[in-house]
């Protein structure tokens, strides 16, 4: 078993746990990094379409894993920032600064709808939300002038500093900004959760009343809980519009809002991990089954026969089996798996029997 | 000029009057106690001082101070910390991080700050760990720093409210029946600390309680209420021998 001997306090505050995970981390960055020079370029156009929605579920995660507020309509949020990406880039505003502006329109967008969110919880929260997401493909139609309504935009490729990043001329320029956007993204993220601003979401995510009496300003903090939520998905959104390419509002139909919360249970609510493995699940997983289609064809000469719906199923299938066996999701499974090994022969079965549902709606007293 | 002051509180939930007309002062540094029946109305008058009832009458002094209109989360950094009589601790997080939670009040950093870790954030996380092994080290609560809530046995999770209450260098605690549902020796042992936090920290202690032994030893006055009405004030043996008391306990004997 391996102890954390904590010799100041320097060492509890770190960014990293201990030398050893720091090395870890620091590899797996640069093993990510080094993906361009080992990865046919389908992979890497998959892997950074994975990217993009890890940034997606680090957004969601801040607001559902950490704060406790379910929401159904992110996609809405990464609507705003894909379409204000293409407006600024449309107007020649460079992207250096149209990205941050797409995602902090979408941020701003976010805090607004704190305003009424902040009265709901819950089950009626996620259905606000939903209702949210539901009005926002009506509001792109609506406003076609801007968002191309049905017919959708095109969006040219990025430029910074006169270097030109096309999606598919440079797909390995394009994954390295995705990357290091997400890596960003996830530094912030840590520092959020080891410093009071953190501490008084997961605060507020626990226990509600008890959060005011530590001096917890509900309203606010949950209003910064959002806003920053949406923020981070909206700058997923600007990412995604140039991954996309072309797009129309069908890029952001309530299923996509529905995959986001998928994704972010199955990776585990509450944890940062939690958003890159649930994005690399539901991300990867369809590759997964077009490559498994292609083998059985080849081994039963099927032909291209497809399955309508399989993908869908197979997502439902999933939510069910994680909801009823894990719902810590994979990074509390993996957790478990961990300390049963750093424990052998000493774990027990009750070990991490739950004693109160992770998700608290309505509990005001 | 005494620390706390209640004046005339009343409060009523439909036609219910849960507490009505109810007058007291807190001396800074005195352990002051409510007792009553239950349904008497003591955990409402916590719950009006902590702001989350909005009294519909009265007035709540702190330090000369109206706290009356104030916001549930602008009374803790006045230097108020409460407990609560259903444990309402964070259930997925260490000892450590529910004290460190506890220091929220007392937070000077920007969420900016926090999200860059800004050396001003830096240094206020070493300040709030030296606080709250401070803490730590005042309850004995040493073995447990880095357990988590969930797994903790009762007694301890009582203890550790206390110490979250206290990492927030508060002047008045609130504790809400500090001694339910501990055994003798852990009601004696929160008897101990009660008196070292008034004694060596210079707390004033305002608190509702039925264990009548720990009212006993540590109290230097008494409240009884019953049906929201002051039924009687003073030492606690004065309160216990005073007839109204006894009739709204023990019901009143007919005349013969």
């Amino acid at each position: 078993m391996r102890v954390h001997f904590k010799t100041g306090y320097a060492q509890d505050i770190g960014l990293f746990e201990d030398a050893r995970s720091a090395v870890k981390y620091l590899s797996l960055v640069i093993l990510a990094l080094s993906a361009p020079f080992w990865l046919d370029e389908y992979l890497l156009g998959e892997i950074t379409y994975v990217l993009i929605f890890v940034l997606a579920g680090l957004g969601l995660m801040i607001l559902a894993g950490h704060t406790g507020q379910p929401s159904l309509g992110h996609a809405a949020f990464l609507a705003c920032g894909a379409y204000m990406e293409v407006i600024l880039q449309t107007a020649g505003v460079p992207f250096l600064l149209s990205f941050p502006l797409a995602g902090l329109f979408a941020g701003c967008v976010g805090a607004i709808i704190a305003i009424p969110a902040l009265r709901m919880s819950g089950i009626y929260l996620a259905i606000a939300t939903m209702a949210f997401g539901i009005m926002a493909e009506d509001i792109i139609i609506l406003l076609a002038p801007w968002t191309g309504g049905i017919e959708g935009v095109f969006v040219s490729s990025i430029v910074i500093f006169g270097m030109e990043i096309d999606r598919y001329g440079d797909a390995d320029k394009f994954y390295w900004l995705c990357l290091i956007v997400v890596i960003l993204v996830t530094l912030g993220y840590r520092n959020l959760l080891r410093s009071p601003t953190g501490r008084a979401f997961t605060a507020i995510r626990d226990s509600e009343v008890s959060a005011r009496a530590m001096g917890v300003n509900v309203a606010r903090t949950k209003t910064l809980a959002f806003g920053l939520s949406c923020f981070v998905t909206g700058l997923a959104g600007a990412l995604l519009a140039h991954y996309l390419t072309a797009f129309n509002y069908e890029a952001f139909l309530i299923l996509i809002s529905i995959q986001l919360l998928l994704m972010v249970t199955v990776g585990g609510l509450g944890s940062i991990h939690g958003a890159y493995l649930g994005a690399i699940v539901v991300g990867l997983l369809p590759v997964v089954i077009a490559s498994t289609r292609q083998l059985m064809a080849e081994l039963f000469d099927m032909g291209n026969t497809t399955i309508p719906g399989i993908e869908t199923a197979i997502f439902a299938a999933l939510i069910v089996l994680f909801i009823i066996f894990e719902p810590l999701g994979i990074y509390g499974r993996w957790m478990k798996i961990k300390v049963w090994f750093e424990l052998f022969p000493l774990a027990r079965k009750d070990m991490f029997r739950r004693q109160k549902s992770y998700l608290k709606t309505e509990r005001m007293k | 000029m005494s620390l706390l002051s209640v004046e005339n509180l009343s409060i009523s939930f439909g036609g219910v009057k849960a507490v009505d007309g109810v007058s007291f002062e807190v001396e800074a540094g005195e352990v002051f106690t409510i007792v009553g029946p239950n349904g008497a109305g003591k955990s409402t008058i916590f719950n009006m001082i902590s702001r989350i009832y909005d009294p519909t009458g009265g007035i709540i002094r702190f330090d000369g101070q109206d706290i009356t209109g104030l916001r549930p989360d602008q009374i803790a950094p006045l230097g108020i910390a409460r407990t609560f009589q259903n444990i309402e601790l964070f259930e997925h997080s260490t000892v450590m991080h529910n004290l460190l939670v506890g220091q929220h009040a007392r937070r000077t950093t920007s969420w900016l700050s926090d999200l860059f870790f800004l050396p001003r954030t830096r240094r206020e996380e070493h300040d709030m760990r030296r606080r709250a092994e401070e803490v730590i080290e005042f309850l004995d609560l040493q073995a447990y720093r880095n357990k988590m809530i969930a797994g903790l046995p009762y007694g301890i999770r009582k203890v550790v409210e206390v110490a979250r209450a206290l990492a927030s260098r508060p002047r008045i605690i609130l504790l809400d029946e500090p001694a339910s549902g501990l055994s003798v020796e852990e009601t004696q042992d929160m008897a101990y600390w009660i008196e070292d936090m008034q004694r060596d920290l210079g707390i004033t202690i305002l608190m509702v309680e039925h264990d009548m032994s720990l009212v006993n030893q540590v109290s230097d006055r008494v409240l009884a209420i019953a049906d929201g009405r002051m039924l009687a004030t003073g030492t606690a043996a004065e309160v216990q021998n005073h007839p109204d008391v006894i009739s709204a306990y023990l019901g009143v004997e007919e005349d013969a």
